[in-house]
């Protein structure tokens, strides 16, 4: 007998066990309810954000697999696909950073390489709480400091190379930090597995690591809000073995090129019970499993808990009967286990056995398709002075922040880059191995990273990209600029934008104001992709970030994929020589109510951001002009450099295209930003659509013909030379310091702030 | 001529390497697989980077018992020509072929970037193709990268010249600050007394291509298909 008190315990509401017992016309037995408490809840069902992502773009002429498959695929040309995924392991990594991190590298590996394809890179999208935060402090560093060693723990083992990624800081993450982990894979056109069950009598092999009692109830945990005894959930977290993954891709590629494998499913969220039922709702078909069979890491194990378990490092394979024997044979050859413990079926359910007693047999469907759809309510949120004015969007705002009289801009500018949102991740990124594979064509610290194809000539551009901020304070504008952003980012290195895969990070959907912001997040970012013309082919929901009753900011994340047709084309963003031009494609306005500037110099929280500031506006036109006239030129070979103008606007951008870089020496700028703005908008504004390219004065004439026939304003500021940046505006000199003061403050500002909590990480 | 590339379980920089020698150096190349034993086929092998066996006890320590790691000990005493890149220096150490062990990075942390070395002696087969004095950029990737050793060993290695590659900066300077991961007297990279097995910590097989951010690691694969050309006129 079912009590209330086990619904409960199952975080299924009491209608949702009404419709469980409608469906299967009887009581569940435990095990079943176990079941449907893991393919209904929110991390596995997408219960409340199904409706609003039909939404979004997902078939374009470059989509091969689009959403609903372990990874989507794009077609990257010369018979090559790129599989990619980002997903979320936020609650996880809050409970143990560490272990939490380094699972969810694991858990997106495996997501790539189930579809055939070898995983050639890995990025990774983190946010904390601020690490001078007075009452977290302390704990924000060591999360970061955990969190990186166990992205770095797995990844360099498993042998992928991280090469991209951001790391952001506001106290809206403090108690809930985002984890974001994105890889992507390349795999031949006709060599793509899916998971399906496919094939009536074919058998069920399940093939890795062994099962225990590990992360049980995993995805049920990742669907609810902490409080403060979240620490306690500690064993729902799983501990990772890059060995065992390693090994388990070898096996399962092998497997793959034999031809003995029909279809192929990770084990994630909610393991066996997931993997099983999802392949047999893909393939319109039954399946049965006997878990007497299935290979366990600890004795007497139950039917409920082997259900349930999320052990790492496992696969489900659906063999061509008759070939079972090949595929156990490659596992071997690898060490690893593989068995056969069930069959496919056509009766469309899914039947569990123990010790010969069916202990589960629901309809695939009732777990699938029939999991709860919510339309949940929905509330504008009442705070903000966009959302109340939305609608209409003044041409040009008005409200932009007038610095203090006394400002020195050039301590200002040190601030700025020293402001960990801005600073150098080299403490970060050179913990992870960002070259093995030696495809890296560009490192990390780029707009975007450059993986090249060695079959080809050509290349991938990747980038992720989130603003918490922003989408704080306007949730549509915030996720079309987030876009636009990714999109000019791989525009910067050379290469046209292809398609996106989203990680979105909310609080609870229990929330009419979480959910109005989820849905125009949707609406803002189906509105750019469209425009950008790159479809979502994959990712991810991560609801209920929220902790004792406080949730993140809305913060959708894009991890981008741009295609370069000529690897010997791409740009960076460092100059590359003294005497040439530096020039703005795009124009400034005043946009510092919303920016690192308000945030840092006059020290604005996000709150009174909400309250009193406006995000930039967004022309999706002028945005496509500036991309098309950078790339134009950068195809055309007229680039020496191109670099983003983003967080910290305009003297930001400029200090990091003189920084030094691999085989660079730091080279100096002398610009003159002359307009109407005030001094403070022309240094520090985050107007968006503006790229800073360098180029050799010859070229002056064609980039013109280039930015003209583009629609795009281009304006020269300057030239590259000396060992100074120097701005000017209206003749005098604002800014005027030695690059090597302002690199040392950006390159040392993180480091500095952690060396307390390296020896705690390293203790791991 | 023909080299192999050892394939251990955790192994990662084996297709890495395999693309060099076959790519940018043209010789043929096999992946040997760990559990096999004969190796008369070849005429040197490399043992690649990665994480043999997960190195979660010590790195290396777990390969050394691998089958075939009792045959590169009879291939280099019979003189077969061993280059052990980062993990495989860690076996090598482990192995007992070349003295000393690689402890835990200085700051404990993994590191990966580009670094320069110093060619400290060119004439063995692995840098013949170099000069005495010629500065190396050429990536790290390690968290045990810390070369010790005790002071015979050191000066030993030191009287025999069999300190091969010394962490320096790009002027050539050996210096504490040039130093990654504090190992002994910056060794980067030594080899045997018969100076036909080298180990060292920095990935060549990274360095050999403008377009990841350099290309003087070549010169050391070349110099080993050099001499094991003039070796087989």
């Amino acid at each position: 007998m079912i009590t209330s008190e086990q619904i409960a315990a199952h975080n299924l509401t009491e209608d949702e066990y009404r419709r469980i017992e409608e469906l299967m016309g009887r009581e569940p037995t435990l095990v079943e309810l176990g079941i449907f408490s893991v393919m209904w809840s929110e991390h596995c069902s997408y219960k409340s954000s199904r409706i609003h992502l039909k939404r979004l773009p997902t078939t374009g002429e470059r989509v091969v697999v689009p959403p609903g498959e372990n990874a989507g695929v794009v077609d990257i040309g010369d018979g090559w696909c790129a599989a990619f995924k980002i997903e979320s392991h936020n609650h996880p990594s809050f409970i143990e950073p560490f272990q939490g991190a380094a699972t969810g590298v694991g858990g997106i590996l495996r997501d790539i390489f189930t579809m055939g394809a070898r995983p050639v890179a890995a990025m990774n999208s983190l946010r904390f709480g601020s690490l001078d935060n007075a009452q977290h402090g302390r704990r924000n560093r060591s999360l970061l400091a955990g969190v990186v060693a166990g992205i770095a723990h797995y990844g360099n083992a498993f042998g992928v190379p991280t090469v991209a990624g951001e790391v952001a800081f506001d106290d809206a993450y403090a108690l809930n930090p985002l984890v974001n982990a994105y890889a992507l894979g390349l795999v031949r056109h006709d060599q793509i597995f899916f998971g399906k069950a496919a094939g009536i009598g074919n058998p069920v092999l399940y093939v890795g690591a062994k099962t225990g009692r590990d992360g049980i109830h995993g995805a049920t945990m990742a669907s609810a809000e902490f409080d403060e005894e979240a620490l306690e959930k500690r064993p729902t977290v799983q501990v990772g073995d890059p060995f065992l993954e390693k090994l388990l891709l070898e096996a399962c590629l092998e497997a793959m090129r034999s031809g003995a494998v029909a279809g192929i499913q990770d084990m994630g969220a909610a393991g066996l019970t997931s993997s099983s039922c999802e392949m047999a709702a893909r393939a319109g078909t039954g399946i049965e499993l006997d878990l007497s069979l299935v290979p366990q890491r600890e004795d007497a194990m139950t039917a409920y808990e082997m259900m349930l378990s999320e052990s790492q490092e496992r696969m489900l394979i659906v063999a061509h009967r008759g070939r079972e024997r090949e595929v156990m044979d490659i596992f071997r050859k690898w060490e690893l286990d593989a068995v056969v413990i069930g069959r496919v079926r056509d009766d469309q359910r899914m039947r569990v056995l123990h010790n010969n007693e069916l202990v589960a047999d629901i309809p695939v469907a009732a777990l699938t398709d029939e999991a709860p759809k919510y339309d949940r309510p929905m509330k504008k949120s009442g705070e903000s002075r966009e959302s109340r004015e939305s609608g209409e969007r003044k041409e040009n705002p008005v409200d932009s922040l007038d610095s203090p009289d006394s400002l020195d801009f050039n301590a200002a500018l040190l601030r700025l880059v020293s402001a960990p949102n801005i600073a150098s991740k080299e403490w970060v990124y050179r913990q992870y191995d960002h070259m093995v594979r030696t495809n890296t064509a560009v490192l990390p610290g780029a707009d975007a990273a450059v993986i090249r194809i060695k079959e080809t000539r050509r290349a991938l551009a990747l980038c992720l990209d989130g603003n918490g901020r922003y989408c704080a304070v306007n949730p549509r504008e915030g996720a079309r600029l987030v876009v636009a952003e990714a999109a000019r980012n791989v525009v910067c290195v050379g290469a046209r934008p292809l398609a996106i895969t989203n990680c979105l990070n909310f609080a609870s959907p229990e929330k009419p104001e979480v959910m109005w912001a989820f849905s125009e997040v949707i609406d803002g970012m189906s509105e750019a992709c469209k425009a950008f013309d790159t479809p979502v082919i994959s990712g991810n929901v991560s609801f209920y970030n929220e902790t004792e009753g406080r949730g993140v900011w809305p913060t959708p994340v894009i991890g981008m994929l741009g295609l370069v047709e000529d690897v010997r084309r791409i740009v960076q963003p460092g100059f590359k020589g003294a005497g040439d031009i530096i020039a703005l494609l795009g124009t400034t306005r005043a946009d510092t109510s919303v920016s690192e500037y308000a945030a840092t110099i006059l020290g604005r929280t996000t709150g009174e951001m909400i309250k009193e500031g406006r995000v930039p506006a967004l022309d999706l036109q002028a945005e496509l002009a500036v991309q098309k006239a950078c790339l134009g030129a950068a195809e055309a070979g007229l680039l020496r450099s191109a670099h983003d103008c983003s967080d910290g606007g305009m003297a930001v951008a400029l200090s990091e295209c003189c920084f030094s870089s691999l085989n660079r020496q730091a080279i100096g700028a002398e610009v003159e930003l002359a307009d109407m703005l005030s001094v403070a908008a022309r240094l520090f504004s985050e107007t968006p659509s503006r790229i800073i390219i360098s180029f050799e004065e010859a070229a002056l004439g064609q980039i013109e013909e280039i930015a003209a026939r583009a629609g795009c304003q281009l304006t020269v500021l300057g030239h590259t030379g000396g060992d100074r940046l120097r701005i000017s505006a209206d003749g005098d000199e604002v800014i005027s310091l030695p690059l090597a003061e302002i690199e040392t403050a950006w390159r040392t500002a993180l480091e500095n702030r952690l060396q307390a909590e390296v020896l705690v990480a390293a203790g791991e | 001529m023909k080299f192999g590339v050892i394939v251990f379980p955790g192994s990662n920089c084996d297709h890495d390497a395999y693309h060099v020698i076959s790519k940018h150096v043209g010789q043929p190349v096999d992946f040997i697989w760990h559990r096999d034993t004969n190796l008369s086929a070849y005429d040197a092998v490399i043992i690649p980077g990665g994480f043999s066996y997960g190195d979660y006890l010590r790195a290396g320590a777990l390969a050394r018992f691998s089958p075939v790691m009792a045959s590169v000990k009879e291939f280099a005493a019979r003189g077969g020509f061993v280059l052990g890149i980062c993990n495989g220096f860690q076996i090598l150490a482990e192995a007992g072929l070349l003295p000393g062990a690689l402890i835990r990075n200085r700051d404990l942390h993994f590191i990966c970037e580009h670094i320069h070395v110093r060619v400290e002696n060119d004439d063995t087969p692995f840098t013949n193709e170099l000069k005495r004095g010629t500065v190396l950029r050429i990536p790290v990737a390690h968290a045990e990268g810390n070369y010790v050793c005790d002071d015979a060993t050191l000066a030993e290695l030191q009287r025999e010249e069999r300190i091969i590659f010394r962490y320096c900066d790009e002027t050539g300077a050996v210096t504490d600050a040039t130093n990654p991961n504090g190992s002994r007297d910056n060794i980067a990279g030594i080899c045997n007394r018969e100076r036909n097995v080298l180990g060292m910590m920095p990935h060549p097989e990274r360095a050999c291509e403008d377009l990841l951010g350099s290309s003087d690691g070549r010169d050391i694969f070349r110099s080993l298909a050099a001499t094991l050309a003039a070796a087989h006129v």
